[in-house]
This record gives structure tokens, C-alpha cells and sequence, in this order.
């Protein structure tokens, strides 16, 4: 009790000048929202991929087993991986288009730099031009496109339409971009890990 | 409580928004403006304490539902993935189990503050009743939640408590079938707890608001039991009780981390890491602590129906004690005789806690009847004979003056007219 009649001291003097107290009360405070600040962030933490989820982040796909014009579809991070083996007409018909007819001039390859140009050779695998990996997301609004469809003999999105070329270019809006090329690498001649 | 006209806001949005729904001026006279006793101590934190406790049991069990899964099969697993794969998985699991614990703690507390003091007396018996309410409800929530997890302990707690229904005669079986929704504990029931453990802390919150709502209606009671007369007997909640439940709150949240990160199993079961074997019971089954003292009575009892009654019982009880104890003196701190018994009886629900977690066998069964019967008789013989025979001191005729003594009614009008131009 004798604290609170020296405070009541102190807060009747009522001066503007900073005193112990207001120092204090912003330490106080001050160390507080840190203080809760830690606490939220594993709340908001969980809610990102978990380590399961991460654990599965490459597949592995076996070519030998991909006729020629079939493409197949795997499953990497819950995503549709489009993997088609061309035919020499289809490679044919992808070299023959000139970059300024396209809509994405940007290859959108993951193996290759961020701003190499959408030419056949940069769309498919790298020495191994039969084959081509895209994944199977449209990127207008992420419909699963379907394949062998289309003016451009490669998919159309059932969606709102769009078109995609013998290298999974978009030829036909709305989609903006090119189907994405994602990280992979050959782990033998026929096999290669997506991932 | 007249702190409706206190609030008169000069923002002229919140002027508009005031007049429609007077929100921020409930907040105001309930959080603010409300007059509080100037001499409550420490262990009247504990009602702030346990808000926060609800809070944090809500939150982070709204997240450990997100990565559970509630069937037979997964739920185990679904557990362990938590432990192991969620980010801050383990440290939201611990959260909420031993928040559980640190739950039971401070309402315990709280209910034996509210013992000591006499706050169940006339007019706080509604309040009282309310409180409870959340205890049982508590310990339905802390039960089932305990099953989820799908561990040995986990199937045989659920195992053990619902099987307390099949003591009642003639219904008994049909009501365990019924519990279960099946023969035996199973996925039904594994389902149906989860559903339960859910919905129940929102009951819990909804009977808070009642609880809070009768509280202030009432007023607080307060170390002497001396109703506020005056004034100078009472202090704005906020800053005085605001900062003082603040600080209790940080130092109980010291003690939970203490808990949560050096001894975040010591208050589980290593049994419960053991998936659930409905074929093979642990050697050593007993429920979690904050059940131990009704655990031994129900043991202490050489009858299955008898057990079962004397444990419902001892909880019942508590909805009478405001009848049960004749005494016009409020606060036990006037009440010499009272006092002791309180001491004694604090002692036998410990003593009570301890014989819970030993074995059912031999002196442990002796002692446990003769606590037991010490239980009940502190709220069925002392509490109604101690009103009509003990001779209480002297009543201190305000607050202000248990605090200041006589004299010292001059300074503390000073105290209490403080203008809050500070913080």
C-alpha cells in the first residue's frame, strides 16, 4: 500500500518529462510483444509443408516403358508431370515455329536460366530431344490440360480454352506462360528423377 | 459497475458505432472502470490466470486438429508425424498436453482461494455453482482429450472410466454400449470423443462469460470478506488488477515453460507412447494426476456401485457447500477454528492424490477410506457444526480499514481518488 500512495505521489506532480516509469513501462512492453511475437511464430509455422510433405519432393520415372507419341502422367508434390515422347513430327512441327510467334518467348525451363528463350532445344530434355517434361498445370488458373488436343497438337485446357504447342508453349491465351519445365536430370538412359 | 457512463467516447466513428453497439463501453466498465477491492492478493490472479489457460488450450488444440487424425488406424501415427514432421509440432503437442495439467493446477488453486475465503457465501453461490460447472466440464474435456492420442493409457483410461457407467444396476451395460457405440472401445468412440473434445471448450468459454458475468454482478470478494462500503475500498481494475493479474500470469507462464521445455513428459505416461492394444492392459494403469484424488476414493470403496457414487459424490458436493457452511463470517481468516480445518482437509486431498497413485492394496487402502470419509466430512459435519459453535474474531468494518488500520483512513482517500494520469 505504501508503494501505491508514492506513485500517486509521483502521477500527481504530472510533469511531461520522462521518468523512470515511463522507461519502464516501454521496456516492459517493449519486451512483451517480443515476447509474443516468439510465441506466434511457431503458430504460424505449422501451418507451412511439413517434413513428411518435403520428403517427398522428387520421383523417379522409368522411360523404357513410354511408346513413341504416348505421354504419360506422374504424380511429383501432388502435381500432375506431364512426359511425352515425341515423334519426329512433333519435334519437327516445335522447331519450325519462329520465337516471335509466340506469346511466352521464355523457355520457363527450371534446369536452364531464368531468361533462356523458348526454343524447342531449351523446352526439351537436354540431348534427348524425343522427350518432353512439363508440368501438367495450365498456368491461367491451374486446370490439368488434356493432351494430343488442340490447334497446336500438343494440350488444351478444358478450362477457358487455352493452347499449348508440341512444347507445351502456350499458343492461345488466356494462359500467360509457357507449362512449366520442372528441375530433372537423367539418372540413366531411360530413367530420369523429377525433383 | 456504473462504469457504462464513465465511457464517453470524443472519436466521433466510435461515437457512431457506441450508440448502435455499446461494445467498447462493456469492455470499459467490465475491464477498466470496474472497481475491484484495493487489498486483493495474489491468489485472486488465478481467475485471469485461467482465462489465459482456455485460451491457450483453444489455440493450440485448433492447430494440433489440423495434423490429427482421428481413427484407429492413424491416430497414433497422425501423433507422432506431429512430434516428428509438423514444424513446431512437438512444441504445440506440449503446449496443449501439459497445458492440460497447468489448467488443472490453477483452477485447483483458484477453487481452494475460493474455499478459504468463503467466496461461495451468499450472494456469490450462483458464481460458485457456475465455477462449478467449468470443473466438470474440465475434467469431461481433459478426459477425452487424453484419448485421442490412441496410446495403452489413452484405450485404457477411456476403458476404465466408461465402464464406471456399467456400476449403475439394470441400465448399466446399455449405457457403457451406448458410451462406446459399439462392444468394446473403438473407432465409434474414438470418433465420438473427438467430436466432444472439440465442442466442450466452447462450452467451457460460454460458461466463463456466465461465471464472469455473475462475478460482476456480485462484485469480488476479497481477503477480509468485507463487502466494499466505500469508495476508498476499491480501485479501478485497470491499471491496479490489470497489471497485477499481468504479472501473475507471467510468472505462472515461467513455470508452465519450466514444464514445457525441460520436463514436457514428466506429468504423462510412458505407456501412453505404446499404440493401443485393445488385447493387453498395462501393468500399472492410473489416471492422469488432476483425477488421482477421486482415483483413490473410488478405489477406497469395497463396492463397484459404491465407488462410483462416493466419486460423483465428492464433486457434487462442491454445488453445496454454500448451504453446507453455516457461518456468517465470510473470509477464513476471521475464522480461527475454520482455519485449521481447511488446512486439514487441503492436506487430505493431497494425502487423497498421493494414495491415488499407489496401488490398490494393503495400509494404501485403509488410509484411502479414512481420507475418504475425512472428504466428505469436512462439508457434510465440520462446515455446518463450525458455523453454529466456533467463536469467529473481530470483522474489520471496511476494507480500508484491514488495510490502514484505523488512523490511516486520511491517506488512503488520496489512494483511492488517484488520478490515473500515468500508463
Amino acid at each position: 500500500m505504501g508503494v501505491r500512495g508514492k506513485e500517486t505521489l509521483v502521477a500527481s506532480t504530472g510533469t511531461a518529462e520522462t521518468t523512470r516509469r515511463d522507461f519502464l513501462y516501454i521496456a516492459t512492453g517493449a519486451m512483451g510483444a517480443v515476447g509474443a511475437a516468439a510465441m506466434v511464430w511457431p503458430f504460424i509455422s505449422q501451418l507451412q509443408p511439413d517434413a513428411s510433405v518435403l520428403a517427398m519432393s522428387s520421383t523417379e520415372v522409368d522411360l523404357g516403358q513410354i511408346q513413341e507419341g504416348q505421354i504419360v502422367t506422374v504424380k511429383w508434390r501432388g502435381k500432375p508431370v506431364f512426359v511425352w515422347n515425341r515423334t519426329a513430327k512433333d519435334i519437327e512441327e516445335a522447331r519450325a515455329v519462329q520465337l516471335g510467334q509466340l506469346l511466352d518467348p521464355v523457355a520457363r525451363n527450371a534446369n536452364l536460366p531464368a531468361d533462356a528463350p523458348a526454343t524447342d532445344a531449351n523446352r526439351a530434355a537436354k540431348d534427348q530431344e524425343k522427350w518432353l517434361v512439363v508440368i501438367g498445370i495450365c498456368t491461367h488458373l491451374g486446370c490439368v490440360p488434356i493432351g494430343h488436343m488442340g490447334e497446336y497438337d500438343g494440350w488444351f485446357c478444358p478450362c477457358h480454352g487455352s493452347e499449348y504447342d508440341s512444347a507445351g508453349r502456350v499458343r492461345r491465351g488466356p494462359a500467360p506462360e509457357n507449362l512449366a519445365i520442372p528441375p530433372y536430370h537423367f539418372v540413366s538412359d531411360t530413367k530420369i528423377s523429377i525433383g | 459497475m456504473s462504469g457504462h457512463a464513465t465511457f464517453e467516447p470524443k472519436n466521433p466513428a466510435l461515437k457512431w458505432f457506441e450508440s448502435r453497439l455499446p461494445l467498447v463501453g462493456l469492455i470499459h466498465s467490465s475491464f477498466v472502470a470496474y472497481p475491484t477491492p484495493r487489498n486483493l492478493n495474489y491468489w485472486w490472479t488465478f481467475g485471469g490466470i485461467l482465462s489465459l489457460m482456455l485460451a491457450c488450450q483453444i489455440v493450440s488444440g485448433v492447430v494440433l486438429v489440423m495434423h490429427y487424425t482421428p481413427h484407429v488406424t492413424l491416430a497414433f501415427d497422425s501423433v507422432e508425424h506431429i512430434m516428428r514432421d509438423v514444424s513446431y509440432g512437438w512444441l504445440i503437442r506440449y503446449i496443449h498436453s501439459n497445458g492440460a495439467s497447468m489448467f488443472f493446477i490453477a483452477v485447483y488453486i483458484h477453487m481452494f482461494r475460493g474455499l478459504y475465503y468463503g467466496s461461495y457465501k451468499a450472494p456469490r453461490e450462483v458464481l460458485w455453482i457456475l465455477g462449478c460447472i467449468i470443473y466438470l466440464l474440465m475434467m469431461a474435456t481433459a478426459f477425452m482429450g487424453y484419448v485421442l492420442p490412441w496410446g495403452q493409457m489413452s484405450f485404457w483410461g477411456a476403458t476404465v472410466i466408461t465402464n464406471l457407467f456399467s456400476a449403475f444396476p439394470v441400465v448399466g451395460p446399455t449405457i457403457v454400449e451406448w458410451l462406446w457405440g459399439g462392444f468394446a472401445v473403438d473407432n465409434p468412440t474414438l470418433n465420438r470423443f473427438f467430436s466432444l473434445h472439440y465442442l466442450l471448450p466452447f462450452m467451457i468459454a460460454g460458461v466463463v462469460v456466465l461465471h464472469i458475468w455473475a462475478l460482476h454482478v456480485v462484485g469480488q470478494n476479497n481477503p477480509t470478506g468485507v463487502d466494499p462500503k466505500t469508495p476508498k475500498d476499491t480501485v479501478a481494475f485497470t491499471p491496479y488488477a490489470t497489471i497485477k493479474d499481468s504479472l501473475g500470469m507471467v510468472v505462472f507462464l515461467i513455470f508452465f515453460a519450466w514444464f514445457l521445455f525441460y520436463i514436457p513428459n514428466y506429468l504423462g505416461h510412458a505407456d501412453n507412447y505404446i499404440p493401443a492394444n485393445p488385447l493387453v492392459t498395462p501393468a500399472h494403469i492410473v489416471p492422469e494426476w488432476y483425477y488421482l484424488p477421486f482415483y483413490a476414493m473410488l478405489r477406497a470403496i469395497p463396492s463397484k456401485l459404491g465407488g462410483v457414487l462416493t466419486m460423483f459424490s465428492a464433486i457434487i458436493v462442491l454445488f453445496f457447500v454454500p448451504w453446507l457452511d453455516t457461518s456468517k463470517v465470510r473470509s477464513g481468516v476471521y475464522r480461527p477454528l475454520f482455519k485449521q480445518f481447511f488446512w486439514i482437509w487441503v492436506a487430505v486431498c493431497i494425502g487423497l492424490g498421493w494414495l491415488g497413485s499407489k496401488p490398490a492394496e494393503g495400509g494404501y487402502i485403509v488410509a484411502g477410506r479414512i481420507l475418504t470419509f475425512w472428504y466428505f466430512a469436512h462439508f457434510l459435519i465440520i462446515l455446518p457444526l463450525l458455523g453454529l459453535f466456533e467463536k469467529p474474531k473481530a470483522v474489520p468494518a471496511s476494507i480500508t480499514e484491514a488495510v490502514l488500520g484505523k488512523k490511516g483512513s486520511a491517506p488512503a482517500s488520496v489512494g483511492a481518488q488517484a488520478p490515473q494520469t500515468k500508463g
